[in-house]
C-alpha cells in the first residue's frame, strides 16, 4: 500500500522530494542538533549514554519524516479514522497492561520497544479531526449537532489519558482540538460557552484530581512554600536560569545542571540547561527557530489547496507550539511541573519519533499542496 | 463554491489569528526569560554560587612544645579512626558482623552505626570505633580487599609522651566549651582542641596557627565534586620551653612518694626556669580521649589538688627561708652583722612570750650564727628594731608578694604584710607582736616556691631582679641571651650580699650548727648553700609547750609541719637556684633539704645552661 501511494501517477518520486521544503527540514536539523549539543554536555561532555542514541533515533525519525511527507496526503485521510482506533485501542491496552513509569502508566512494551500511546495520540486526533472537518462545509460546522462526532473524537482519548493519570497529555489533547475546532470555523460564542462552563466545574474537577497533582498545582502557585519538597525543581529551575544571565555560563559549565541540583536535565528540564550554558541568547535563539517553524508551518497551511491539508498543518503545527510553551513555561515557573519534553532537543524515543511523523504530515501537506480532495469520498475517486 | 471561499477565508483568518496568539506567547516567554535572566539575575546568581559552594575548614596542626634541648614534650599524633560508607559496603549490618570478627566492635556501636546509616545519606561516613591499636590498623587493612566501604580515617591528637613529668607547666588540651566560643569559626569544629591550662593555654593562640580553608564544588546531595581553591592556613608555632625534661623527669621522680610537694630550680642568671614539679600530678592525655564524669570528678574533689600547679599557686608561710630577707633588711638598714643577741630559747615582748624553735636556746649569737643556726630570738630582735614596713619593702625587692607573671596561668602572689594592708583588709592595726611572727616566716606572709627561688636566685646572683621565664624560643627563634647584669639591680650592696651568702653556704656546709648540714652535696665543686624553713600549720598551745613539743612523726599527717627549704649552687659561683616545699612534711632541714641537694646536684650533672664545656657535662654519670 506505501508503494502504490509513494508510486502515485500525480506525481513521481524525484519530483515529490524536489517539492519537499528543505528550509523546514535545515530548521528541523538545527534544532535537533542543539538537543545532541545539550545532551553531550548533559552528559558533561559526553556522548554516552545520551546524545549518541538520540542521534540514532533522529536519523532513523527523519527517515520516517521523509516517507510519510512522500506518501500520498490521501493515503493519510483514507486511513485518519483507522489510525485514530488503532492508537485508541493502544491507549486501552495500557489501561490494562500497561507498565508504571514515573509514578504513571504511560509506557507500552513490545518486546525491546516501548511505546507511549498517549504521544501517537495527539497526532491521531488531529488526523482524524482534520479528515471529520473536511466533510463538513462552513454552514455545518454551525450545527451543534455536527459537532457531537468530534467532540468524541477529543473526549475519548482525553478521558483515558486522564485515567493514567496524565493531567499534562490531557490538556495538550484538549487544547490541540481546541485549536482545530477553532480554525475549523466553529463560532466563537460555543468556546466561550464552553469557557464558562470549564471554569465552573474547576471545583468539581479538583476533588477528581490526585493528590500529587493538586500539589503540583499548589507548589506551582508558590513554589516558595516548599523549597526542599515538590517547589524544589521549579526553584532550582529558575535558579539554574537566573544565573545563566545573558550570554550564560558557557557549554558543559553549568554549575547548576552538573552538580544535580537541577532535576531531569536531559528530558524535562533540558531548556534549563541550555539557558542556563547559554544564557538568554541561546534561549531566544531557540525560539526563534521554534518560531520559524511555526510561521513555515501557517505558511504551508495557508498554502494547501485542501481542507484536510490546512487543517491538518495548522494543527500540527499548534501542537508543536504547544510542546514548546508547556516545556519553556514549565521550566521557568510560568505553569506548573506537566512533564511535557521539548520538541527535537528532550532525550526520549517516543517524543523524538513523534514529533518527526508530525512534521513528516506537515511536509506531506506542502508536497501535496496543490492535490485537490473532494469533500465527499465519491468525488475524490479513489 | 462560495461556501468554500468563506470557508477558506474563515480558515485564512482564524490560523492567522492562531499563529499570531502562538508567536505572541513566545514572545511572552522571552519576556519572563529576560526578567530572570537579566532583571533577577544577581539574585540567581547569589543563590546559584550558594548551592554549589560550601566552604569547608582545614584544622591548622597544632605547634609542637619542646624542651630546651628540643626534645618533644606535646606532639600531635595521629590517631585512627573505623569509618563506614554505607554506599559502598552495600549491607552494612553484614559488613559489621565481618569487622567484628577482626576487630572488637561492641554491640552497642554497631546498633548506632546502623541507626545512623539509616538517617543519613549514603556516602556520609560514619565512624564506628576511635582509636584504633596500630595492630588494629594493620589487620583492617589486610583485609582490605574484602571490606568495601570500609576506609581508617587519621586524624590529628594531642599526645604529652612523658605523661605526668611536666602536666602542671604543659596543661592540657580538651573540647571548646561554649564558652570559649569567641567567633573563630575553627573552634566550631568537631573535635577541635583547645588548651586549657598550663603553656597550652597561655599559648593557645599562637599554638593554635591559622585555619586554612578549602572551597570545594558540592553537588544537590552534598556530594563534593572537586576542590576549586585552597588556602592554606598557618600551623601553629612551635614553643621551645626552658624546662629539662630529664631535670624534670628527674625531680618528678625524687618526690614521688612525697603526697603534696613543690619544687623549682631555675637559672640565677637570666630567670630560666629548668625544672618545676607539682604533686600530685594528673596524665594530660587523659583529658584529651575525653574523660567520663567520674573521672573528671575524682581529679577535682582530690583535696591533693592533683589539678593545681603548687608552685605557682601554692602560697605557704615561708617559715625560716623569710630570715634571709629579714637579714638582708636588717644589714641594708643599717644593722651591724656583729650585733650579737643572748637567745635564752624565748623572748618576752609586751604580756607574750615568743619562742625559739631551741627550747633552750643558742646562747650568744651574732648574725651570721643566727641565720646559720636559724635562731628565731635573733630575728625578733631584728624584726622590733626594723619594724614590719621596712622588712616588708625589701622582701617585695626580693620578689615576694606580688606575682611575677611567669608565662602559667593561675599564678598566685603570696602575701607580704605591711601595716597599711592589715589596715585595709582586715580592719585593725598592726601590733607590734605580730612583726616579731611575720619576721620568722610566720602569720601573714606567704609565698609561693616559685617566688622563694626567684628570691635566693636574686640574693646569690650579684642582687639582680631576675625574673622567671618558661619559653626560651617561640617558633625556633631564641630571644637574646640573658645575663644577671641585664636585669635591673636591686640596689643592695655587695657586702651585704655577700655576707648573707656566707651565712646560707654555713647553714649546708658548716658541721657546727648548719641547720642543713646533713642535705651537703658532698662534691666540692658542686656543693650548695640554703636556707631551711619549717612552717607551722597550726599555733602551739601553752599546753604543749609546756607537756613537750611532740615530734612530728607522731603527729596526725594534716597536723604536721610544712617543710620548706631554698638553695643554690654551686657555692663557688651559684648558678643554680632550688625551691622545695614538702606540705606537712616535718622539718625543712629533714624533709625538704635532702630533696634540694639531690636535685641540686643532678641540675649540676646534667648543666642545663651549660657552664662547663658541654662534653664533660654529660659523661659523668
Amino acid at each position: 500500500m506505501i508503494r502504490s501511494s509513494l508510486t502515485n501517477p500525480d506525481m513521481r518520486l524525484g519530483e515529490k522530494l524536489w517539492q519537499i521544503n528543505w528550509t523546514m527540514v535545515f530548521l528541523i536539523v538545527a534544532v535537533a542538533f542543539i538537543g545532541f549539543a545539550m545532551l553531550y554536555s548533559a552528559a558533561k561532555g559526553s556522548f554516552d549514554p545520551w546524545a549518541s542514541r538520540q542521534m540514532v533515533r533522529f536519523v532513523a525519525g527523519l527517515f520516517l519524516m521523509f516517507v510519510i511527507a512522500m506518501m500520498d496526503i490521501r493515503f493519510w485521510m483514507r486511513h485518519a479514522y483507522f489510525i485514530y482506533a488503532t492508537g485508541l485501542a493502544l491507549l486501552g491496552a495500557v489501561e490494562l497492561a500497561g507498565s508504571v513509569g514515573m509514578g504513571a502508566q504511560r509506557w507500552l512494551e513490545f518486546g525491546v520497544l516501548r511505546i507511549q500511546p498517549s504521544e501517537m495520540m495527539k497526532i491521531a486526533v488531529i488526523l482524524a479531526l482534520a479528515r471529520h472537518f473536511h466533510a463538513l462545509t462552513i454552514e455545518d460546522v454551525g450545527r451543534p449537532l455536527y459537532l457531537l462526532v468530534p467532540l468524541f473524537i477529543t473526549l475519548a482519548p482525553v478521558a483515558l489519558v486522564l485515567r493514567q493519570p496524565d493531567l499534562g497529555t490531557a490538556v495538550m489533547i484538549v487544547l490541540g482540538a481546541g485549536a482545530m475546532f477553532f480554525i475549523a470555523g466553529v463560532r466563537v460564542w460555543k468556546f466561550v460557552v464552553v469557557l464558562v462552563l470549564g471554569l465552573a466545574s474547576v471545583p468539581v474537577i479538583w476533588n477528581f484530581l490526585h493528590t500529587y497533582q493538586r500539589k503540583r498545582i499548589l507548589t506551582f502557585l508558590n513554589p516558595e512554600s516548599d523549597p526542599l519538597g515538590a517547589g524544589y525543581h521549579i526553584l532550582q529551575s529558575k535558579i539554574a536560569l537566573g544565573s545563566g544571565s545573558i550570554f550564560g555560563k558557557g557549554f558543559i559549565n553549568g554549575s547548576q545542571s552538573h552538580l544535580e541540583f537541577l532535576p531531569e536535565r536531559h528530558t524535562d528540564f533540558i531548556f534549563t540547561m541550555l539557558a542556563e550554558e547559554f544564557g538568554l541568547v541561546g534561549g531566544v535563539m531557540v525560539l526563534l527557530l521554534y518560531s520559524f517553524l511555526l510561521i513555515y508551518g501557517l505558511a504551508i497551511a495557508l498554502r494547501s489547496r485542501n481542507q484536510f491539508g490546512r487543517l491538518l498543518a495548522m494543527g500540527l503545527t499548534t501542537n508543536l507550539f504547544l510542546y514548546v510553551f508547556a516545556n519553556v513555561a514549565m521550566v521557568m515557573g510560568v505553569i506548573p511541573v506537566v512533564g511535557v519534553p521539548l520538541p527535537l532537543i528532550s532525550y526520549g524515543g517516543t517524543a523524538m519519533i513523534s514529533i518527526l511523523i508530525g512534521f513528516g504530515l506537515v511536509m506531506n501537506v506542502y508536497v501535496h499542496r496543490d492535490v485537490r480532495i473532494g469533500r465527499h469520498w465519491s468525488e475524490t475517486g479513489v | 463554491m462560495k461556501q468554500d471561499q468563506t470557508q477558506d477565508k474563515v480558515f485564512n483568518r482564524r490560523a492567522a489569528i492562531l499563529a499570531a496568539g502562538q508567536l505572541t506567547v513566545f514572545a511572552g516567554l522571552s519576556a519572563r526569560m529576560y526578567y530572570l535572566q537579566v532583571l533577577e539575575a544577581d539574585r540567581y546568581r547569589v543563590l546559584a554560587e550558594e548551592n554549589r559552594i560550601s566552604l569547608r575548614l582545614l584544622p591548622p596542626p597544632r605547634g609542637e612544645i619542646l624542651d630546651r634541648e628540643n626534645r618533644s614534650l606535646a606532639v600531635n599524633v595521629q590517631t585512627y579512626r573505623l569509618v563506614i560508607v554505607p554506599e559502598q559496603a552495600k549491607n552494612v549490618s553484614e559488613m559489621l558482623t565481618r569487622l567484628s570478627q577482626l576487630v572488637e566492635v561492641s554491640a552497642h556501636d554497631r546498633r548506632r552505626v546502623r541507626r545512623e546509616a539509616k538517617r543519613r545519606r549514603a556516602f556520609v561516613p560514619i565512624t564506628v570505633r576511635e582509636n584504633l591499636s596500630w595492630e588494629e590498623v594493620s589487620r583492617i587493612e589486610v583485609n582490605a580487599p574484602d571490606l568495601p566501604g570500609i576506609t581508617i580515617d587519621v586524624a590529628q591528637s594531642r599526645h604529652y609522651p612523658f605523661r605526668h613529668t611536666a602536666a602542671h607547666i604543659l596543661g592540657y588540651v580538651a573540647a571548646v566549651s561554649e564558652k570559649e566560643l569567641s567567633g573563630d569559626p575553627v573552634l566550631e569544629l568537631p573535635g577541635f582542641r583547645i588548651g586549657k591550662d598550663g603553656i597550652e593555654r597561655r599559648y593557645d593562640l599562637e599554638l593554635r596557627g591559622r585555619a586554612g580553608n578549602t572551597e570545594v564544588e558540592v553537588n544537590a546531595l552534598g556530594r563534593v565534586i572537586r576542590e576549586i581553591n585552597r588556602q592554606e592556613g598557618q600551623p601553629g608555632l612551635k614553643i621551645s620551653l626552658t624546662i629539662d625534661i630529664e631535670l624534670q623527669k628527674f625531680i618528678a621522680k625524687r618526690v614521688s612518694h612525697e603526697r603534696r610537694a613543690a619544687v623549682v630550680v631555675m637559672d640565677t642568671q637570666n630567670g630560666e626556669i629548668l625544672g618545676m614539679v607539682s604533686r600530685p600530678g594528673f596524665d594530660p592525655n587523659a583529658f584529651n580521649k575525653g574523660m567520663t564524669v567520674g573521672e573528671w570528678k575524682k581529679l577535682t574533689s582530690n583535696p591533693d589538688r592533683p589539678l593545681t600547679n603548687k608552685a605557682i599557686a601554692g602560697q605557704y608561710a615561708p617559715g625560716s627561708v623569710f630570715k634571709i630577707v629579714v637579714a638582708m633588711a636588717a644589714l641594708e638598714g643599717g644593722i651591724r652583722p656583729n650585733m650579737s643577741v643572748e637567745c635564752e630559747g624565748v623572748l618576752e615582748y609586751g604580756n607574750e612570750l615568743f619562742h625559739c624553735w631551741r627550747k633552750d636556746g643558742h646562747g650568744h649569737v651574732d648574725l651570721l650564727d643566727a641565720i646559720r643556726e636559724s635562731c628565731d630570738v635573733y630575728f625578733y630582735e631584728l624584726a622590733q628594731k626594723l619594724g614590719i614596713d621596712r622588712i616588708a619593702k625589701m622582701a617585695v625587692r626580693m620578689g615576694l608578694g606580688e606575682v611575677l607573671n611567669l608565662e602559667l596561668p593561675g599564678e598566685r602572689p603570696g602575701l607580704i604584710p605591711t601595716k597599711k594592708w592589715k589596715r585595709k583588709a582586715l580592719r585593725a592595726a598592726w601590733l607590734g607582736g605580730e612583726s616579731l611572727v611575720n619576721a620568722i616566716g610566720q602569720g601573714y606572709v606567704l609565698a609561693t616556691p616559685l617566688q622563694m627561688a626567684v628570691m635566693t636566685a636574686r640574693v646569690v646572683n650579684g642582687g639582680y631582679a631576675v625574673i622567671p621565664r618558661l619559653t626560651k624560643a617561640l617558633d625556633g627563634e631564641d630571644g637574646p641571651a640573658q645575663k644577671a647584669t641585664d636585669f635591673p639591680s636591686l640596689g643592695i650592696s655587695q657586702r651585704s650580699l655577700k655576707l648573707v651568702r656566707q651565712a646560707l653556704e654555713e647553714v649546708v656546709n658548716n658541721p657546727v650548727g648548719g641547720t642543713a648540714y646533713r642535705a651537703r652535696i658532698t662534691e666540692p665543686a658542686w656543693q650548695m648553700g640554703g636556707k631551711t624553713g619549717t612552717s607551722q600549720v597550726r599555733r602551739i598551745t601553752l599546753q604543749e609547750r609546756e607537756v613537750g613539743l611532740r615530734k612530728n612523726a607522731e603527729r596526725p599527717w594534716r597536723e604536721r609541719d610544712h617543710a620548706l627549704f631554698v638553695g643554690y649552687a654551686p657555692v663557688s659561683s651559684p648558678r643554680y637556684a632550688c625551691a622545695v616545699v614538702v606540705e606537712h612534711g616535718g622539718g625543712g632541714a629533714k624533709a625538704a633539704a635532702p630533696i634540694a641537694r639531690d636535685v641540686l646536684r643532678e641540675t649540676q650533672r646534667l648543666d642545663p645552661s651549660g657552664t662547663r664545656p658541654k662534653k664533660l657535662a654529660r659523661k659523668e654519670t
